[in-house]
């Protein structure tokens, strides 16, 4: 269902090179998949806790009204981050 | 196997949100207790049940997401783990977050503990569309898993016996731990390395019977800094372990472009993930979940900010303006005590009163005003308990954490901004301890140290005395300048704080996950709303009470001189001999021969009028006289006089009481002028005429610390001409302001200054409990004064030098303080210079 509501998505597979971006560019409504953390010590311990591991689904659900914190589905649960983390994690398109 | 114990202690674990509290109450009911974990400010909450073997120990754990020692809760709660050894641990799992909850799981078996685990929330699970089988998960597992749902106490029968089945599997005190229960995470390519670092473990015998070995192997390779430290401390060889760990991660680095740490999380990952697909059941295909439908709305983009105002106004108007009307049929009872008390207390004196009837009198009034506020907070804490246990106070934090965030606080510092009284008015003693769920100290601090500025109810008589005195045309404005200007002031401070002494303070990412929305249940916001209320009550049993002793002992002593006294004294004899004069050719002359018999009819007399006052039909009033007749036959005709001969004297009695009353008023004032405080207030005057405040605001803030209510009741007393007049403190005031020069622009720096102004004292008791230190407590006294004063001051003080008006100076500060505040909001966070590792640094110290 996201996905037709994603053109940022779209675009990403149809070119097909898959290229890393971080987390904070992923369009709402769109799905992507963590490649890799960037974060260290407590930051990092607190993502994988949530579930942000390595080849993990996040979906971008929203943006709050001025623009941050981000969130996202990750699973079956829902999650917030601020654009400050979500920059430190790298994912391609899923 | 050893024969079962008899009392044993459970464990309680989990995540946050699994509703780990729920299944704590559904277990122990209400024998629970709390106290703090030894030296730290986390809560240990204990309860303890009876099954047919014996007395059980429920421990509920702080809630965490894992078990590393990146947060104060964790490092708790593995202490806790490794030093109490709990005979069983009952993991509690929100069912419908199965796979992140495993992780945790994961983490108790790997430290060998018997685990029973709670498939908390089956039922929002089963709406959602996935059917756990419970019974093939704990095949897999190797432990008992019990589906429950804790808001309807489903699975407490099935719970107990599994504990006391797991419990039975015992250790003694000194055997260490025994080999892992239940499913052991295959770690496969690190398994080597695991099992290397194990046999270095075993060397070590101490070690051996401190910690369970293979849970130290993997946490050594993970990293971890806490079980470095109980290496050292248990491990004669330390250095020559670390060294085989340190080859063992190079090693596994090398070979397979992957951190150790890395590893290990992916296994467990991918290990929960097929523990999920083998026991999860789909029935329904990727739904939206029901929460997220309403979040669409509650959360739209453009519509959340209305949404949210609407809620903060709703709170205003039930708690504050309703609980208000609620608060005149309360108010009646509060009176009634009093004038009960009044009644059991010696009778008044001529001029003076005995010091139990006047410092009793004084200790009521002082708890009544407390206690009126009653209604309002427990309207308030309810609805609050209902935002946060619906799920909507964690959509407020993200709302709003983006404005927090510029001024170095946290999404989570909302809670405590509205108990404490953002708009609305609250009390910062609940503010303050509501900031424990802040994860990170910087922000944590900072909140604490600004809750206080937000406006508390006690504040609101004096704002609404000024106000109506001084800015009667301009009410609304004041009330919002007031109402908004403590915000943006508690920013202001916050961001100075983050910046300058709090900057090398841990922090923390808004990294919060959004629950479910729930209904919240009748009990649950009942409970938290009498608890908060209670702690509120129990101040005003406590500290205010003490405090009020002491202001009454500072406002009462010394006393007059002597010849002030004797000039007094000599008045009131002159007006008793005036009456005498009056009657002395009547018959009540020898009735009232004497002064007891006078200082009597006087009493009498102020009793009639007040019970006549207080009578509201024609019937009740005829039953006060019909009292009154029965009880004073002799001295009734001078009450109610029905001759012309008794109407003279009853005038002359009455001009008599009116002289009593207006002495008795001026012996007051003056002994407060000599008292202890009457001098601090005096000495202070050169410093706090910048401000514009004479000596009698000073006695009145003064006695504000104890506690914000006194203000008004001081100043009340300060301001008594016309007291007996029946003119209102606005009036009294009102006239003498006029004549000694107080103007709205001095009204205006009070207000200023008494947003400004240090927490009462309970308040600072609790920023003592909260933060740990005196150093904070008398931080958070010291810095607002000055700060306060220094405002108040250059306010003032530009303000007359240019002529403005109060209400321009009102105008000019604000949009001053706004333009600083939105200034301020772009400067750079000093946290934010080393991304990704901002929590670690400060720990280590």
């Amino acid at each position: 269902m996201p996905l037709q509501e994603c053109p940022s998505c779209a675009q990403t597979t149809q070119s097909g090179n898959g290229e890393d971006q971080t987390l904070t560019n992923v369009a709402n409504g769109c799905r992507c998949r963590i490649r890799r953390h960037r974060a260290h010590g407590a930051i990092r311990q607190r993502l994988l806790d949530l579930g942000f591991v390595p080849n993990a689904e996040i979906e971008m659900v929203r943006c709050a009204t001025l623009g941050d914190p981000l969130e996202m589905r990750v699973g079956d649960y829902y999650v917030t981050l601020r654009k400050r983390e979500a920059d430190l994690i790298d994912v391609r398109a899923a | 196997m050893s024969p079962a114990k008899k009392n044993i202690m459970i464990g309680l674990a989990g995540q946050q949100n699994a509703g780990k509290s729920t299944i704590f109450n559904m277990l122990t009911g209400a024998n629970q207790h709390i106290a703090n974990y030894p030296g730290v400010t986390v809560d240990k909450k204990t309860g303890n049940y009876h099954d047919e073997l014996g007395r059980v120990e429920v421990v509920d754990l702080p809630g965490t997401y894992s078990l590393t020692s990146f947060s104060l809760e964790e490092r708790v709660a593995r202490d806790f783990l490794l030093r109490e050894r709990p005979d069983a641990i009952l993991n509690v799992i929100d069912a419908s977050s199965l796979r992140r909850g495993l992780y945790f799981t994961f983490q108790i078996l790997e430290m060998s503990f018997p685990v029973v685990m709670a498939l908390n929330m089956v039922d929002v699970a089963a709406a959602q569309g996935r059917k756990i089988d419970h019974e093939k998960l704990g095949r897999l597992l190797g432990i008992e898993v019990v589906p429950t749902v804790g808001r309807k106490g489903r699975g407490k029968l099935e719970l107990r016996p599994a504990l006391r089945r797991a419990a039975r599997e015992e250790r003694g005190e000194d055997e260490g731990f025994q080999d892992q229960h239940g499913l052991r995470i295959n770690y496969e390519e690190l398994e080597e390395h695991i099992a290397a670092v194990h046999e270095h473990l075993l060397e070590s015998e101490n070690l051996v019977k401190a910690v369970p070995l293979r849970w130290m192997a993997v946490k050594l390779l993970e990293g971890d800094s806490e079980a470095l430290k109980l290496l050292r401390r248990h491990h004669a060889r330390a250095d020559a372990v670390m060294d085989a760990v340190s080859a063992a991660t190079a090693a596994f680095q090398e070979k397979m472009d992957i951190t150790p740490a890395d590893y290990i999380v992916t296994c467990r990952d991918r290990l929960a993930a097929s523990l999920v697909e083998q026991c999860v059941e789909v029935t329904k295909a990727d739904t939206v979940r029901f929460s997220e439908k309403i979040d669409r709305v509650l959360l739209h983009r453009a519509f959340a900010p209305i949404f949210l105002v609407l809620t903060v106004y709703l709170i205003y108007e039930l708690s504050i303006v309703q609980g208000y009307k609620l608060t005149f049929l309360t108010w009646p009872a509060l009176a009634w005590v009093r004038s009960f008390a009044a009644g059991l207390l010696p009778d008044p004196g001529l001029l003076h009163d005995t010091m139990l009837r006047s410092m009793s009198l004084w200790m009521v009034d002082s708890v009544n005003t407390l206690l009126n506020y009653v209604p309002i907070f427990l309207i308030l804490f309810a609805l609050i308990a209902i935002l946060e246990d619906s799920g909507y106070m964690a959509r407020i934090a993200f709302i709003l954490d983006r404005v927090f965030q510029s001024f170095g606080l946290h999404g989570q510092s909302t809670l405590p901004f509205i108990l404490g009284g953002v708009f609305t008015g609250g009390c910062a003693v609940p503010g303050i301890m509501a900031t424990k769920g802040i994860p990170d100290e910087r922000s944590r601090l900072a909140t604490i140290l600004t809750v206080p500025y937000m406006n508390c109810l006690a504040k609101i008589p004096l704002y609404t005395l000024l106000v109506s005195i001084y800015f009667a045309a301009y009410k609304s404005y004041l009330m919002l300048f007031i109402s908004t200007i403590t915000i943006i002031m508690a920013m202001i401070i916050a961001k100075l704080l983050t910046s300058t002494i709090l900057r090398g303070r841990e922090t923390a990412p808004f990294v919060m996950e959004m629950p479910n929305y729930h209904m919240p249940t009748l009990m649950g916001v009942l409970r938290r709303a009498v608890d908060r209320t209670w702690v509120y009550i129990k101040k005003v049993g406590t500290i205010v009470v003490a405090v009020a002793i002491v202001v009454y002992v500072l406002l009462q002593f010394p006393g007059l001189p002597a010849e002030r006294m004797a000039y007094f004294d000599g008045r009131m004899n002159e007006a008793v001999a005036a009456f005498h004069e009056d009657i002395r050719e009547t018959a009540y002359a020898e009735i009232l021969a004497d002064a007891a018999a006078v200082l009597n009819l006087l009493n009498v007399a102020n009793t009639y009028r007040e019970a006549k006052l207080a009578a509201s039909t024609q019937e009740a009033s005829s039953a006060v006289d019909a009292r009154y007749e029965a009880l004073h036959p002799e001295i009734f005709p001078l009450l109610r006089p029905r001759d012309p001969e008794a109407r003279n004297l009853s005038r002359s009695l009455r001009s008599l009481s009116t002289e009593r009353s207006n002495l008795r008023t001026a012996i007051r004032e003056e002994t407060i002028v000599y008292s202890y405080f009457g001098t601090v207030g005096r000495a202070l005057e050169p410093v706090t005429k910048y401000a514009g405040f004479d000596w009698k605001i000073n006695v009145a803030l003064i006695s504000s610390f104890a506690a914000r209510e006194s203000s008004v009741a001081t100043l009340g007393v300060l301001f008594q001409e016309g007291a007996d007049e029946q003119l209102s403190l606005e009036e009294r005031m009102g006239q003498e302001g006029a004549a000694t020069g107080f103007t709205p622009l001095h009204a205006f720096a009070l207000i200023l200054f008494f947003a400004l102004y240090p927490p009462c004292l309970a308040t600072t008791i609790m920023v003592k409990v909260q933060t740990g230190s005196y150093k904070w407590m008398l931080f958070s006294i010291i810095f607002p004064t000055v700060f306060g004063l220094a405002v108040a001051s250059g306010v003032f003080t530009i303000s007359s030098w240019l002529g403005l008006s109060g209400i321009q100076a009102m105008f000019g500060f604000y949009f001053l303080a706004l333009g600083t505040a939105i200034g301020l909001s772009f400067l750079p966070d000093p946290a934010w210079k080393r991304p990704g590792t901002a929590i670690t640094h400060a720990k280590e110290a």
